[in-house]
């Protein structure tokens, strides 16, 4: 097995029919190997997030084929990909989508309670994925105690502590200042580079898409560029 | 997982205790009155029960009038004599015969009174009313006849007059007369009523007539049915005896009434059960107000909860799962709503129990009932928004403002 981890064919998305049709993703082609991390770019309203969602399992494409580690997703139902998105896959978004009034500790184990994990297994791996974002301390701290670049790494820490394949980011800077963007930028290029993530990442910044090893441009739901990129490059 | 389930519930609907509390008001309200209801109603019919069966078996009474009991009954209608008790004894249906008169006095002993209910009998109402004695001794036949100027009194007025001592042989004073104590009832507890059947005092029927009453009347005949005869052929004797002796044509309706005491229960108990039945309905109509406000509230929480669904529907949770979380909340809800409503109407029973004077009987049966009840309301009403809640979008849900 060694094809890509995340193969795109074809993948079209449309939205609405007859005159008010849009073509969010009007054939996509991306092949996504493990271990890479992409930066997705391109103008609002390019289809971005459409892609990310389908690449996520939480949308289905109108049309095309969608292999996730050689599964075809798109003949999965519903649970089929609740269970794929609960074993490979972890989210980070631009608005942090952390429970409110819950603390960083108990958003972090909420993935391992749909895993199944005993109580006391789940608190250590979540401790161990705070830690790993630098977050020791905080577990008891609930979101509106923590700073913006402190509530994206509970984030993170919530999509790393399913030890997933892939780690999904759209826009996940894109709440924070330039220094707290680095902050978070370093730590999933340490999470690629360490422990072999595949990160694929939203971002509207050239300097955040620096980080990543390579670029992917979309306008108009299609990829019009796609080439290494970065300081690991050469 | 389930346990899990259940202690999310619980935060959630901890973080907001006043609109739970609120939320489940109509389940509270509805489980307690049927707590209470049914509890009351219980008591109730034991209560009936219990005094029947204190009166001994086949005991039939008759009183002048159409009706046994009721307004204006005795107006028209010849009262009866003591005659007419004599001429019922010689019946060979009837085991026993004796005369009521009724009235209310107070009883004096030393510097001690207490109003009482003071009844005019012969011996053979002691075996008719069930009534055992505790101390001394019956009415001989000669006291019966003559009138004497002895009684027999209930533990209440006991308790009332001399405490905790023996009172037989001691004289009380009843309005000019004063008689000897001569026994003690066993004490037998509130009636059919509610009434304090220990409140009594207890004298041969011709000293009540002549020196309480001043009247020859008798109010009420009770008797005893014969052992192998049924309780409709005495019936039917009586009836031919009495119509005889006063004087009613053929064709003419009776003016007097003989009821069995059995039936009188058992009417008690249908009259009882019908008004049992009849509030519970109430209640359980505030039970469907209750689970539709429950539903309301889930419906409203799926709404405020819809980016947390998202969230959790991205992290990997089932439809199932998430349909699980709100249902069980919703169940968790009512079911504390139901605990709350039991308590309470177990507590409105009790006071009621108190205040009509009739036992106070938890039925387990009933409680759990009750709370199998509360937990079905929370599952039906709250099924239609953990629906709602699981066939959310996750990409809408995310997004959700
Ligand atoms: N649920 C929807 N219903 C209808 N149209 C939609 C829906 N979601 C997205 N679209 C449309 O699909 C197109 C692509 O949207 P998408 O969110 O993928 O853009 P994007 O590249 O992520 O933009 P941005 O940079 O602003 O986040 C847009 O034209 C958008 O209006
Ligand atoms: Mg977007």
């Amino acid at each position: 097995m060694t094809g890509p981890l995340i193969e795109l064919k074809g993948i079209t998305r449309h939205y609405g029919s007859g005159e008010a049709l849009v073509r969010a993703l009007d054939g996509v082609d991306l092949a996504i190997g493990k271990g890479e991390f992409v930066a997705i770019m391109g103008p609002s309203g390019s289809g971005k997030s459409t892609a990310m969602n389908i690449i996520g399992c939480l949308d289905r494409p109108t049309g095309g084929s969608y292999r996730f580690n050689g599964v075809e997703v798109g003949t999965l139902d519903q649970d089929q990909r609740a269970i794929l998105r609960r074993h490979f896959l972890g989210f980070v978004f631009q608005g942090f989508n952390l429970l409110p009034r819950t603390t960083a500790l108990e958003n972090v184990e909420l993935p391992l309670i749909y895993k199944g994990q005993p109580r006391a297994e789940r608190r250590a791996r979540a401790m161990d994925a705070l830690a790993r974002v630098g977050l020791q301390g905080r577990e008891h701290h609930s979101p509106a105690e923590l700073s913006g670049g402190q509530q994206q790494r509970v984030a993170i820490a919530r999509a790393l502590a399913s030890e997933p394949m892939v780690i999904l980011a759209d826009e996940p800077t894109g709440n924070l200042d330039t220094k707290r963007s680095v902050e978070i930028m370093e730590l999933l290029v340490r999470l690629n580079r360490d422990a072999g993530l595949t990160i694929v990442m939203v971002t509207h910044e050239e300097d955040m898409a620096a980080f990543a090893s390579r670029l992917v441009v979309f306008t108009d739901g299609r990829v019009v560029r796609d080439e290494a990129v970065g300081e690991r490059v050469g | 997982m389930l346990w899990e389930t259940v202690r999310l519930a619980l935060t959630a609907i901890r973080r907001n205790v006043l609109r739970s509390f609120l939320t489940v008001l109509g389940v509270v309200i509805g489980v307690a009155a049927v707590i209470a209801m049914v509890t009351v109603g219980q008591g109730s019919s034991q209560q009936v029960a219990s005094s029947v069966e204190s009166l001994g078996t086949n005991v039939l009474i008759v009183r002048p009038g159409t009706q046994i009991m009721g307004p204006g009954s005795r107006n028209s209608a010849p009262p009866f004599k003591l005659a007419d008790v004599t001429a019922l004894g010689d019946l060979p249906a009837l085991e026993a015969v004796a005369p009521v008169v009724t009235t209310s006095e107070t009883a004096v002993f030393g510097n001690m009174n207490r109003m009482t209910s003071v009844t005019g009998t012969t011996a053979a109402y002691l075996d008719i009313g069930g009534w055992e004695l505790a101390r001394g001794r019956r009415f001989t036949s000669v006291e019966d006849r003559t009138g004497a100027n002895v009684c027999i009194i209930g533990e209440t007025v006991r308790t009332a007059l001399f405490g905790a001592t023996d009172p037989t042989g001691e004289k009380i004073r009843l309005k000019a007369i004063s008689c000897e104590v001569i026994g003690l009832l066993v004490a037998k507890g509130a009636g059919s009523f509610g009434q304090d059947q220990d409140d009594i005092v207890i004298m041969p029927v011709r000293t009540v007539q002549r020196r309480l009453l001043g009247s020859q009347d008798v109010s009420t005949i009770m008797m005893q049915v014969a052992p192998g005869v049924s309780s409709d052929r005495a019936i039917g004797d009586i009836q031919a005896l009495l119509r005889e002796r006063r004087r009613i044509s053929l064709g003419e309706d009776d003016n007097f009434a003989v009821m069995d005491m059995k039936e009188l229960a058992t009417m008690l108990n249908s009259v009882n059960a019908v008004l049992t039945g009849l509030l519970s309905s109430v209640a359980a109509v505030s039970l469907l107000v209750g689970g539709i406000g429950i539903m309301n509230i889930m419906l409203v929480s799926v709404t405020e909860r819809t980016r947390e669904i998202g969230i959790r529907l991205a992290v990997g949770a089932e439809a199932r799962q998430v349909l699980m979380q709100f249902l069980v909340e919703a169940v968790v809800l009512s079911v504390l709503g139901g605990v709350i409503g039991i308590a309470l109407g177990l507590g409105l029973a009790y006071v009621a129990a108190q205040f009509m004077a009739i036992p106070f009987t938890p039925g387990l049966g009933t409680i759990l009932l009750a709370f199998g009840f509360s937990a079905a309301v929370g599952m039906v009403f709250g099924f239609f928004p953990a629906r709602a809640a699981a066939r959310l979008d996750p990409i809408e849900a995310l997004h959700h403002q």
